[in-house]
């Protein structure tokens, strides 16, 4: 009797751990499913095709898929270096009370919703985007700026973590030999926490790409390629936010379940590839 | 060359300050605004009447405030149990196992998969053959999201317990399903408690999973079989219509919701601290 409840309690726990993998793998299948006709229609050419229009029944992923990438190329671009910044900061420079309460605050902002920097985005930020860039501030620049503001305090929190695995008498042993702060942390500190710093940003990517809310108020939602960085574009999610439940056709949904799929696989490879790759390393150094 | 390096030491202590300064900066406005737009909106008739058209004095966010806990609720109730039941396999059977270790992957890739394909897939399973947009589908939606962050804890949590603990346990004969949710689970109950805190603020501020899901309801509603409002999906409908008053009621969800989610975290936070102790 004993051994018969132990025997269903593994296996009770072993099924529902084998779960995760099942929902894996049947999103997939689903969206391919679903996905069918445009793929069927549109083959790989979907992602270069350049003209998505639900009117003609003419479906090409190009534009959101451009808009996503390069939403999040602007995204990564201004948050890495602050994010960095701010993880030397706290991790090398500040006061230790400093160190605590701006640590804090940083990991809380990581923990607003994305709605809220949307809509902050598109009342407050939009406007001074407009005065400072021109155009009239919806569009793929004040997308990628969100963005940065969304995933900064994520990549400064995972990157100061790292950076302060780094053992004290290492640091000491450089200070001792007459480096500077800024010799410690260009040669003892960021080697040491190099892999998890690229992880963190390459999982702050995966982050960006997969965002909705906080573009879809800002970045347009219009099916172009923009010629200005300033031009209103769209993004596979913000396309997905805004059509899904308005589309008609068949192939209009298949071609929205095809770019979900795409989405899916991209973000996938990206946080495969930094858990894989780099943030591996950093669970076995601790 | 003694000076040059203290010359660039100054520039690059001065530029990560300044990054720290920027940073906060951004903390400081986006808090300023919520609270000023926030505050500003907040009056009684919010926590009273339900959605109204614009102009109507008597409206609010009754029915988002109660559609966003029911649906969070909800998908704890699903998601907490099958998260830690997994998390307890993976370190009390599966431990180092190749096939533990591949679903500690998997999982750690669910966690952070785009929320609106997570959406779009619940539509397909559940909202497409039901034939309209129900609260069920919602909740199935955050519970996806939310399992794999109470597995990776209940897994870490469960791996920080004593292995004596355990032995203890089986020197007196307990079978292994005793051990585990007497002894096991009694030691490491304020981990675990604390990681569905932060999922559960986690899954509650969630917007894109819902869109297709629970969708959308202006009005009260108590029946998981029908499109349920959220406080998230609210905000983005008022803020993005022409509306004055609609646009406020949209700041007013927004300091209600940061302001919960920041409590759930400043809480969990206070037991983080009171356990390392």
């Amino acid at each position: 009797m004993k051994y018969m409840m132990d025997t269903l309690f593994e296996n009770l726990t072993r099924f529902l751990a084998l779960l995760v993998l099942v929902v894996l793998v049947a999103v997939f299948v689903v969206l391919y499913n679903n996905a069918e006709p445009a793929i069927e229609k549109y083959g790989l050419s979907f992602v270069t095709n350049e003209k998505w229009a639900p009117n003609m029944n003419i479906f090409g992923g190009f534009p959101a898929i451009l808009g996503s990438v390069l939403s999040t190329l602007i995204a990564m671009l201004l948050a890495t270096p602050i994010a960095i910044g701010i993880a030397i900061f706290l991790s090398e420079i500040a006061p230790a009370k400093l160190k605590t309460s701006f640590g804090v605050s940083i990991e809380l902002l990581a923990a607003i919703p994305s709605v809220i920097y949307g809509m902050w985005g598109l009342f407050y930020f939009a406007p001074v985007v407009r005065e400072i860039f021109g155009g009239n501030g919806i569009g793929l620049l004040t997308g990628g700026f969100i963005l940065a503001v969304m995933i900064f305090p994520f990549i400064a929190a995972i990157t100061r973590d790292s950076m302060n695995t780094t053992p004290d008498i290492l640091k000491e042993s450089a200070y001792a030999l007459g480096a500077t702060k800024w010799d410690v942390i260009k040669d003892v500190v960021i080697p040491y926490a190099k892999a998890g710093v690229i992880g963190s940003v390459i999982l702050a990517l995966g982050r960006a790409i997969g965002e909705t809310m906080a573009v879809t108020f800002v970045i347009g939602n219009v099916h172009q390629i923009p010629s200005l960085i300033t031009d209103a574009t769209t993004s596979i999610p913000v396309t997905l936010a805004n059509e899904f439940n308005e589309a008609e056709s068949k192939l209009h949904y298949a071609s929205l379940f095809y770019l979900a799929l795409l989405l899916f696989a991209i973000s996938f490879i990206v946080i495969a590839f930094a858990k894989f790759y780099f943030l591996r390393k950093v669970r076995k150094a601790k | 060359m003694k000076e040059h390096r203290i010359l660039i030491n100054k520039i690059i202590l001065t530029l990560s300050t300044l990054a720290a300064i920027l940073g906060l900066g951004f903390l400081i406005w986006i808090l300023f605004v919520l609270v000023k737009n926030g505050l500003g909106a907040m009056n009684l008739n919010i926590f009273m009447y339900d959605g109204a058209p614009p102009g109507v004095a008597e409206s609010g966010l009754r029915h988002a405030m109660v559609g966003q806990l029911m649906l969070a609720v909800g998908a704890t109730v699903i998601g907490v149990p099958i998260g830690i039941l997994a998390g307890t396999y993976l370190s009390e059977f599966g431990q180092n196992s190749k096939l533990a270790n591949f679903i500690r992957d998997i999982s750690d890739i669910m966690m952070s998969a785009p929320s609106i394909v997570i959406g779009t897939f619940v539509y397909a399973i559940m909202v497409a053959p039901m034939g309209y947009f129900n609260g069920y589908a919602g909740i199935v939606a955050l519970a996806i999201m939310m399992i794999p962050i109470v597995l990776r804890t209940t897994d870490d949590m469960l791996s920080l317990v004593p292995n004596t603990l355990r032995e203890a346990a089986i020197a007196l004969g307990a079978p292994k399903y005793k051990m585990i949710t007497q002894v096991v689970y009694r030691s490491a109950k304020v981990g675990i408690f604390t990681g569905i805190l932060l999922s559960f603020a986690r899954i509650a501020g969630e917007t894109a999973p819902l869109l297709f899901t629970s969708f959308n309801n202006n009005f009260f509603n108590l029946n998981f079989n029908e499109p349920i409002g959220s406080l998230t999906v609210t905000m983005f409908s008022y803020a993005t219509s022409p509306y004055e008053d609609w646009q406020k009621l949209g700041w007013a969800a927004a300091f209600i919701l940061a302001m919960f989610i920041l409590g759930l975290n400043i809480v969990s936070r206070f037991f983080i601290n009171r356990k390392r102790k």
